[in-house]
């Protein structure tokens, strides 16, 4: 009788594993029944799959360098190379997944019918369950949700997605006080020429912030435009992610002209362990709101950036940075203004 | 009677090269995205050759002087030298599908640059990369090619330019794999599209005189360079050492095509194609080809980067444009043209 009461609880159990869920693609996944090893197949799957349980992280798509490993808890940091399968370049070997013992795959990030295809064409291979997530910014709250249902961690998923519906609440709420909005120019490369058009995913920091991309004209996506063109819109504000383009931009003529530099309001990302503004298009990304955010609009902004980064860090990469880690993000050359 | 006509009509196709490009560079100089007035121009011109103070505002003459005027002047440079280079290639190799790339300068270059982009390198140091790249390459094609004994000299120089080739193209894919996606593939990328976008005064201060540098002996030498068309036997019959000749002249065009590559990036087609243009309308004598297809070469990048940099917001890739609209020219002339090759 107890036994049978047992078995009963036993495969409920198992059968709540199995709840389908509908990914961003609109496919339909069913988990195993456990789900204990995760492989993600790029950088912002990465983040999500470590944060909400970083045990089932099969590996990175990346050996990690030590400059990045040193915010990670070191088991964690060490976890194996794996490549990454989606997006831009595949460097993973189906083999190696399968090798690795995967439940899941997760891609998140784009979701057009090219990744879908691909995601489905890998699952009936694998027979592993290919799940895509949106990785905008303002899905992350509902990505963390479903992606936490998928793994069998709503729990730990929805602590972490109500937090960071609460912060881009608190973002929105402070850039309705923000009076005005400046022109900004997002400059990458060792030129600094190349930038990200309205609705590319290079600027979504930009946009969600309410800021005036000068680019905005161009389409989306990454593009090339002239020295000319950067003169033309005369930005107030330059954000970059290039620590060349950074540094030579004082000293050259050119850039000079422009109303950004005049102002010395040329700013550059940090970029440890993730980068903050651009890439990769994570989760990452909240705090280069912050900070960009502090940096547009001082005073809608009057936020503890420091205090900022050790919160997410400790929900998101699992250890609070010390404080010469925060001196080094924060006090690198141009991160924030002297 | 006849050779006096000939000498007029040829004498009419340089003066008309000329002209064309003359034009152009004033019309490359008086548009672009920034409006600056033909008025604006003049007045900047004329207070910099008397040297007094200008009313202008301050952006004219940046724009003028540091941008604009820089690029132009690169196009021109990048343009004369590309067509040069291929030029004196198509001469020595009796080939006329030769390149200036054909033994590997580009693909040196361009392995350079994506070393140096890989590793977060700034311009300068992309720069530098690309052009000792482009060096390097070629002595390795040449040091391999003229140790080869028992061939055609030319053969394996060739054969070794595209064996080289083949191989650092494919180191090149490699980091292109193992670069960052989000960052460095796109910066990559658009190095190997080449553009004149990010010229600075400095890049033309440094590209200028190497380019120069490596047209003097082609100058020089341009009634030998003739002969490299013989046969090495003949050749040396008269009285020419074709080894030492052709050593000078893939360090010449080498050094033209590296200085261009790293400034400007891989731009197709001018090399290639322009020689030939030059060589329908006035033959195929190195010393009359040579100034004709530099100023072929010149203004047709001008031209094609000025589209580049006005048609829209962003900027256009002169790789496409130029074999679009060098495709349709280069037809119309090879079918109006009744010279035999």
């Amino acid at each position: 009788m107890r036994l049978s009461l047992f078995l009963l609880i036993f495969i409920n159990g198992s059968c709540i594993g199995q709840t389908a869920v509908t990914d961003a693609s609109g496919r339909e996944i069913r988990p195993p029944a456990k789900v204990e090893r995760v492989y993600a197949a790029g950088p912002p799957a990465s983040l999500l799959v470590f944060a909400i349980a970083p045990d089932k992280l099969t590996g990175w798509t990346r050996a990690m360098r030590p400059n990045e490993a040193e915010f990670f808890p070191q088991r964690y940091a060490n976890l194996p190379e794996l490549g990454r399968l989606t997006g831009r370049g595949n460097t993973a070997n189906v083999e190696v997944v399968l090798n690795a013992k995967t439940d899941l795959i997760v891609d998140v990030g784009s979701t057009g019918p090219t990744l879908a295809s691909l995601a489905s064409q890998v699952q009936e291979q694998t027979r592993i369950p290919y799940a895509l997530f949106d990785g905008r910014i303002e899905s992350t709250p509902a990505t963390l949700r479903s992606l936490g249902k998928l793994m069998g961690n709503a729990a730990e998923a929805e602590k972490l997605a109500a937090w960071y519906e609460r912060e881009l609440a608190d973002v929105r709420q402070r850039l309705s006080r923000a009076k005005e909005h400046p022109v900004v120019y997002y400059g990458r490369s060792a030129s600094g020429l190349q930038t990200g058009g309205k609705g590319s995913i290079n600027v979504e920091a930009l946009e969600v912030l309410g800021a005036r991309n000068a680019a905005a004209e161009a389409r989306p996506g990454l593009v090339t435009v002239s020295f000319e063109q950067v003169l033309l819109w005369n930005p107030e504000v330059i954000l970059t992610t290039d620590q060349n383009f950074w540094s030579s931009v004082w000293a050259d003529p050119r850039w000079r002209a422009v109303r950004a530099v005049e102002l010395k309001r040329v700013y550059l990302s940090p970029h440890l362990p993730f980068g903050w503004f651009d890439f990769p298009p994570g989760a990452n990304r909240l705090l280069g709101l912050w900070w960009a955010g502090k940096l547009l609009y001082p005073q809608a902004f009057d936020v503890e950036l420091r205090a900022k980064v050790s919160e997410f860090h400790r929900l998101f990469y699992r250890r609070v940075p010390t404080a010469a880690q925060l001196d080094a993000l924060l006090g690198e050359p141009g991160v924030l203004p002297k | 009677m006849r050779n006096e006509r000939t000498l007029n009509t040829r004498a009419l196709t340089y003066l008309l090269a000329a002209g064309a490009l003359v034009a152009l560079t004033a019309l490359a100089f008086a548009v672009g995205r920034y409006p600056v007035s033909i008025a604006e121009i003049l007045s900047l011109m004329a207070s910099k050759v008397t040297g007094s103070a200008t009313t202008l505002p301050p952006n004219v003459e940046t724009v003028v002087m540091q941008v604009r005027g820089p690029r132009v002047l690169a196009a021109l440079v990048v343009g004369a030298a590309l067509a040069a280079a291929g030029t004196a290639y198509q001469g020595m190799f009796r080939n006329p599908l030769v390149s200036p790339d054909i033994l590997g300068v580009s693909t040196g270059a361009a392995l350079g640059a994506v070393l140096a982009i890989f590793f977060s390198q700034g311009i300068l140091v992309i720069q530098l990369f690309a052009f000792a790249g482009g060096l390097a390459a070629v002595g390795l094609v040449y040091w391999i090619g003229s140790r080869l004994r028992g061939h055609d000299p030319l053969l394996a120089l060739v054969l070794t330019g595209v064996v080289i080739g083949t191989l650092l193209g494919s180191v090149i894919a490699l980091l292109k794999y193992l670069a960052d996606p989000y960052n460095q593939l796109p910066a990559i990328t658009y190095w190997l599209l080449g553009s004149l976008a990010a010229i600075a005064p400095r890049d033309l201060g440094a590209a200028a005189p190497l380019a120069l540098a490596g047209l003097a002996p082609m100058l020089l030498l341009r009634w030998r360079m003739n002969l490299l068309a013989l046969p090495d036997d003949e050749a040396r019959a008269l009285g020419v050492d074709t080894r030492k000749l052709r050593t000078l002249v893939v360090a010449a065009a080498t050094l033209m095509t590296a200085a261009a590559v790293a400034v400007s990036g891989i731009i197709g087609w001018v090399g290639l194609l322009i020689p030939h243009a030059a060589r329908l309308l006035v033959g195929p004598d190195f010393g009359r080809l040579l100034p004709l297809a530099m100023l072929l070469g010149a203004a047709f990048l001008l031209g094609v980067d000025t589209l580049c940099r006005t048609v829209a917001t962003i900027e256009v890739p002169p790789g496409v444009l130029t074999a679009l609209i060098g495709t349709p020219f280069f037809l119309w002339l090879f079918a109006l043209a009744r010279r035999s090759w």
